[in-house]
């Protein structure tokens, strides 16, 4: 009985731990993130990520956004699209400018605002993530 | 008992307020004007065209939720609203027109034709005849929309895949192609004979170009000439922060209504029109500076209209039902902006532009105004948010006239009676 209740306690210490780092690097990547969104994002995708009908996708709500893929969004954001794209039904047309320039913690805190504003609820995007994301698809690639 | 007055009463407050809203189908109109909702929830309808027998048929931008992209409708105890709807064809597009008998609709690369049977059917849902195919669809300004002359010529709008015909479409800092590649083969209006099979570019004409994006265009009947509107270029601060400030960009460049003559050029990408200025200015991807004027063997527009909103259909008014001013004047129909983020869009209504002797005034005025549906008129801040976006028009036999929506797929029918 102590056993387990130490145990959660451990548990209980550890999570909220994490859970305010998380919290703390959220806030930081946010307030940079949407800085980028405004200034890169927001013309085509809107202000409240509902993008424009049969142009440029939302992010707001987005399966993709809000998925695993994480190399995925990356990968768009550092080269661009230009592809139909088919997303929850719909289809968009426009092409997305690349983002060359964006350095790995930039890509993450973007990210980070884009999954974490609107109803999205995805969470947050480490720089490490981000670095991984770019070696896996440089392998792809090859 | 109080309490139960209380509560019949705000019940029918509630009621009358919905009542009110939906007045006029929720749009605000001139005095004397009316409209219902014609139809609605159809899938996203692009153009439109009506029958002499007033049978209006809808051209969509994707097939919706039954599997059809040309919907067929009817109001047989005419009350303003379809009651008989019904639908064919699997492939999306833009362009739908009535010729005689005939029904041309159009995908994003090709023109078909359908015939119609004494009560306006349609006799060969399966097997048009292709007038036209090959056409160009890079996806962006993918639209083909048609119209005719007053013979058998049909006018079909090729965009450019392109916002300024960069080397990378898009890319800041990159370089407008010079000359342009792209106007060999879009960019323009194409004319093509409207009665024979399998055509191609090659038995076509460039009739007009320099044309980034036509999507509305019609012949105006009584100057025997092409009207079009072009869809100006975007982004001019996005890549050019340091000529250009958000608030510039919302205003700049204007979108263009213009007669186009054979052989006429309206000069993108390597000018557009600045409305403040009046004047055309060269692009800054052909080495503008946002003063610099471009040359005069580039056409003036004929009425130019606030940035970026987007006008999607023009219809000459050519009946009597509405008062003298409209007749012979022209209605355009405007999707609303996007791209004057971060300031709130314009757009999202029909404007009416005078006509006198043949030749527009230089005036417009918004005729028909509330589709976005927002509270008390507001504007949209967010594109994605607008209710309806106007985009096809048709005129009816009785001289109304008829406004679809290409978000979920609304028909507005507008009438006049004093």
């Amino acid at each position: 009985m102590a056993n387990v209740s130490i145990q959660f306690l451990i548990k209980l210490v550890v999570s909220t731990f994490f859970f305010l780092i998380a919290v703390a690097a959220n806030a930081q990547n946010t307030i940079n993130g949407k800085k980028i969104y405004e200034t890169r994002c927001l013309v085509c995708h809107q202000s409240d990520g509902g993008g424009v009908p049969n142009m440029n996708p939302p992010l707001d709500g987005a399966s993709n956004v809000n998925g695993k893929d994480i190399a995925r969004l990356v990968k768009i954001i550092r080269n661009g699209y230009d592809e139909r794209i088919a997303l929850d039904g719909m289809y968009y047309n426009n092409a997305m400018t690349a983002n060359p320039d964006l350095k790995e913690d930039a890509i993450a805190d973007v990210l980070t605002y884009i999954r974490t504003s609107w109803s999205n609820k995805a969470g947050v995007v480490t720089t490490n993530q981000v670095k991984a994301a770019l070696v896996k698809n440089k392998a792809a690639k090859k | 008992m109080k309490k139960q007055i209380q509560l019949l009463s705000l019940t029918v407050f509630a009621f009358c307020m919905n009542v009110l809203a939906q007045e006029n189908a929720g749009l605000k109109l001139p005095e004397g004007f009316k409209a219902s909702l014609y139809a609605n929830n159809i899938g996203g309808a692009r153009h439109i065209a009506i029958t002499k027998a007033g049978i209006v048929f809808a051209k969509l931008n994707n097939p919706n939720k039954e599997g059809n992209s040309i919907v067929r409708l009817e109001d047989t105890n005419n009350d303003g609203v379809a009651d008989k709807v019904n639908g064919w064809a699997k492939y999306g597009g833009t362009g739908i027109f009535v010729k005689g008998n005939s029904l041309y609709a159009s995908s994003n690369e090709a023109i078909f034709k359908y015939e119609l049977n004494s009560k306006d059917e349609v006799v060969n849902p399966l097997t048009p005849q292709t007038i036209v195919s090959g056409l160009i669809d890079r996806r962006q300004h993918n639209s083909k929309s048609i119209t005719f002359d007053k013979g058998n010529n049909i006018y079909v709008n090729i965009g450019a895949y392109s916002n300024a015909c960069q080397e990378k479409d898009r890319m800041p800092g990159s370089q407008g192609m010079m000359p342009c590649p792209i106007l060999d083969s879009a960019g323009g209006v194409w004319k093509f004979d409207g009665t024979k099979e399998n055509q191609t570019y090659k038995d076509g004409k460039r009739y007009a170009t320099g044309l980034r994006n036509v999507i509305g265009l019609d012949w105006n009947t009584e100057t025997n000439q092409l009207y079009v509107t072009q869809h100006g270029r975007d982004q001019l601060n996005s890549f050019y922060p340091n000529l250009y400030t958000d608030a510039q960009n919302a205003e700049l460049p204007a979108e263009t209504f213009y007669a186009m003559n054979e052989g006429d050029n309206a000069g993108w990408p390597y000018v557009y029109y600045d409305p403040i200025q009046k004047k055309k200015i060269v692009s800054p991807e052909y080495g503008g500076d946002s003063k610099k004027e471009g040359s005069s063997e580039f056409k003036d527009p004929a009425v130019a209209f606030p940035a970026h909103m987007a006008p999607m259909a023009v219809l000459f008014y050519t009946g009597n039902q509405f008062p003298a001013k409209y007749k012979n004047g022209a209605f355009i129909s405007f999707h609303g902006s996007w791209n004057r983020a971060p300031l709130p869009q314009e757009g999202f209504f029909v404007a009416f532009v005078p006509f006198k002797e043949g030749k527009a005034t230089g005036e417009w005025e918004i005729f028909a105004n509330g589709f976005a549906g927002t509270e008390n008129g507001a504007k949209v801040t967010n594109t994605g948010k607008a209710k309806a976006r106007p985009c096809g028009l048709a005129q009816g036999p009785d001289g109304s006239i008829y406004v679809s929506d290409d978000t979920k797929g609304a028909i507005f029918k507008i009438s006049y009676n004093k």
